[in-house]
């Protein structure tokens, strides 16, 4: 059975004027991380909003943990955990008094499913008399995790959750997870950072409401049908123009401190290629390698294609 | 229901954090009880007058010091001409100049009759036509005292001698009609427009969000914000007639049970604006602004300063469609008057009607947004 299934599902706002999720479907197995990879304004935050019933679809089917999504609405909000990308918890209430006060609405109480949290909690506890909008980004993350766990969701949303939150409590939130999934919650995860993509069971390539490619990581990596180098030289800005100017060169973009090109044919000797474009350029300290495509190689490939 | 509970636990725990609003919920209704009705006063009670008396004669001075003992007038400077006394007026030293002519008492001995001028500044519409009034009264008892007049009088006249008295504020005074005026005005405030801003801050902070994936049902929700508000109004209601006992000394004439049960249904109308106003707003901003727009009209059209029956047609309309304009008369009359259920059975079946119109007006408006 799908923990999550999504058929045809669109959404417009300002009656049909601005198209925020275009005709999207998917489904999340049982048990699995599955993550919704896109910039800002891809639909992300719609269809989470549709899948916890705050909104309803103009069109299309939607089910969560077996639960349609208008006729069980009831349901789902027993059964799901929600998240929101901005921090929606009381903050003039205490740590332990958000927790309890959700567990109660719950029809629970924070003992019942202490063994969920307490990983995540005992991080918090020590604040647990601090009112909520005191607390720095990430225990406030936590928190919010805490709250949609105290009932023991069969279902876990989460929208950008990492979003705003340093490079180490991010780490530390995808550890979570992960913890999580072991002990048989399905999760699905939005993000903007294609580097979290790979921490993810499955992903979605979501851009302009629309769903690129839904595959494991490695396959959509796989997929990607070009070789891809990276190239370096003393005037990297000149370098991108020169080579976009070149008629051999498919695409080139900066990526770090690199440039990330790909050549129009199969070519055994890219790397001999690309250099020669480079010195006949002029430029110095040139460095080609051939390189493993990422995640944001394929993105930004595909919505090449089909955007 | 037992979730209802951890929600009024919730909202009382939130409430009780807040403790600007908190020391302002209590403190209002106390300062302003005190404060507004000494300040706010329309009993004219000194007019200064500037005179002018070109005659100098005994008459004309048994004038001045009648005028001056009269009690209404502060004889602030005799002048020698018009134009200086009118100075005085420009300078807002004076708001009404008397100018004795000359041969004030000649002409009154001897042709029976004088005539006076009297200049009263307006900008004050109240002040100047009660200051006139005054004058004239002054004038003419002075009149009916004089010698000659007395003397010539051979046949006595008929006469109507018209003794009143004041029923319910005996020495007319208007305290007794702006503090049960002002108890209702912030009853409003507290009722209606804490709790709206309260549901509004929901939203702007994006609770609502949490709590709409929640089980809790819009119901409890509901319930949830507007309880503990009329908790809240009905405790400074009480506060507020303890303050009108203490302070003014004023004790409901009427049934204490009969003035709760309006408070407790006027509350639950205005609890039901408060929710309708926050339907609307996506910010306590906007909300805010809103409830200042009504509350304006609430203060200036629903009979707290100016009576009701005196406003045109139109606007005598607009009042019978504020809930407050109901509960201020009802709670003058029951405070005042001492009126029993029957005397104020219309203003309930209004008050019930606007209970029932707005809280469903803002029920169907909440469930179509969210």
């Amino acid at each position: 059975m799908n923990a999550v299934t999504v058929k045809n599902i669109t959404k417009t706002y300002d009656k049909g004027k601005v198209l925020a999720v275009d005709n999207i479907s998917f489904e999340v197995k049982e048990g699995e991380l599955f993550g919704l990879i896109g910039p800002d304004g891809a639909g992300k935050t719609s269809i989470f909003r549709i899948l916890t019933t705050l909104l309803l679809a103009d069109k299309g089917e939607a089910s969560v943990a077996g639960f349609d999504v208008i006729k069980d609405y009831q349901s789902i909000r027993n059964n799901v955990g929600y998240m929101p990308g901005k921090f929606s918890l009381y903050q003039d209430l205490t740590v332990a008094e958000n927790l309890s006060f959700f567990a109660t609405v719950f029809g629970t109480t924070i003992e019942a499913n202490y063994d969920l949290i307490k990983d995540i909690y005992d991080q918090i506890k020590p604040f647990s008399n601090r009112r909520a909008g005191k607390l720095s980004g990430g225990m406030k993350q936590k928190l919010a995790l805490c709250c949609a766990l105290i009932h023991k969701p069969l279902v876990l949303l989460l929208d950008e959750p990492t979003t705003g939150v340093d490079v180490v409590s991010r780490k530390e939130f995808w550890e979570m997870l992960k913890t999580l999934k072991k002990q048989g919650i399905t999760i699905l995860v939005s993000t903007p950072y294609m580097d979290e993509a790979n921490l993810c069971e499955r992903i979605a390539l979501l851009q302009k409401g629309k769903i690129m490619s839904v595959d494991t990581p490695e396959n959509i990596i796989k997929a990607f049908p070009y070789t891809l180098y990276g190239a370096k030289s003393d005037q990297i800005y000149k370098l991108l123009n020169d080579l976009r100017l070149n008629g051999q060169v498919e695409s080139c973009y900066a990526f770090g401190e690199f440039l990330h090109v790909t050549l129009k044919e199969k070519q055994e000797n890219g790397k001999k290629i690309l250099r020669v474009i480079a010195e006949q350029n002029g430029h110095s300290n040139i460095w080609i390698e051939e390189i493993k495509p990422g995640i944001e190689d394929s993105f930004i490939l595909l919505s090449g294609e089909q955007g | 229901m037992k979730v209802l509970g951890f929600i009024l636990q919730k909202e009382f725990r939130q409430i009780s954090r807040d403790k600007t609003i908190l020391i302002m919920m209590f403190l209002m209704p106390t300062i302003q009880l005190i404060v507004l009705p000494i300040a706010m006063n329309f009993d004219i009670k000194s007019v200064n007058i500037s005179i002018i008396d070109h005659d100098n004669s005994t008459y004309s001075q048994k004038l001045i010091s009648k005028v001056g003992s009269s009690g209404f007038f502060n004889i602030t400077s005799m002048e020698t001409s018009y134009p200086n006394a009118l100075e005085n007026i420009e300078q807002d030293k004076a708001d009404i100049v008397m100018e004795i002519p000359s041969g004030f008492e000649r002409n009154l001995v001897r042709e029976g009759m004088q005539k006076i001028g009297i200049s009263v500044d307006a900008i004050n519409g109240a002040k100047a036509s009660i200051g006139g009034s005054y004058l004239a009264a002054v004038l003419k008892d002075f009149n009916t005292n004089l010698e000659i007049n007395n003397d010539n009088i051979k046949t006595p006249q008929g006469l109507i001698d018209v003794t009143y008295r004041n029923w319910y504020n005996v020495r007319a005074e208007y305290k007794y009609n702006i503090v049960p005026a002002i108890l209702v005005i912030l009853l409003t405030m507290i009722g209606g427009f804490l709790a709206a801003l309260n549901i509004v801050k929901e939203k702007e902070m994006g609770t609502i969000e949490q709590i709409n994936v929640t089980p809790i049902k819009k119901w409890e929700f509901i319930l949830g914000k507007l309880i503990p508000f009329w908790i809240i109004g009905m405790i400074v209601f009480t506060i507020g007639l303890f303050v009108c006992w203490i302070v003014y000394g004023i004790i409901s004439q009427g049934s204490i049970p009969l003035l709760y049960t309006f408070a407790s249904v006027y509350l639950v109308a205005l609890l039901g604006f408060g929710l309708l106003i926050s339907t609307y707003c996506d910010s306590q901003v906007q909300a805010m602004f809103v409830a200042f727009f009504f509350m304006m009209i609430f203060m200036l059209m629903g009979g707290l300063f100016t009576s009701v029956e005196s406003m045109p047609s139109w606007a005598r309309g607009i009042s019978n469609m504020l809930p407050v304009t109901h509960f201020i008369k009802v709670v003058r009359m029951i405070m005042l008057k001492g009126s029993n259920f029957s005397d104020v059975r219309t203003e309930f079946l209004y008050l019930i009607a606007f209970g029932i119109f707005l809280n469903s007006w803002a029920i169907w408006n909440y469930r179509k947004t969210t």
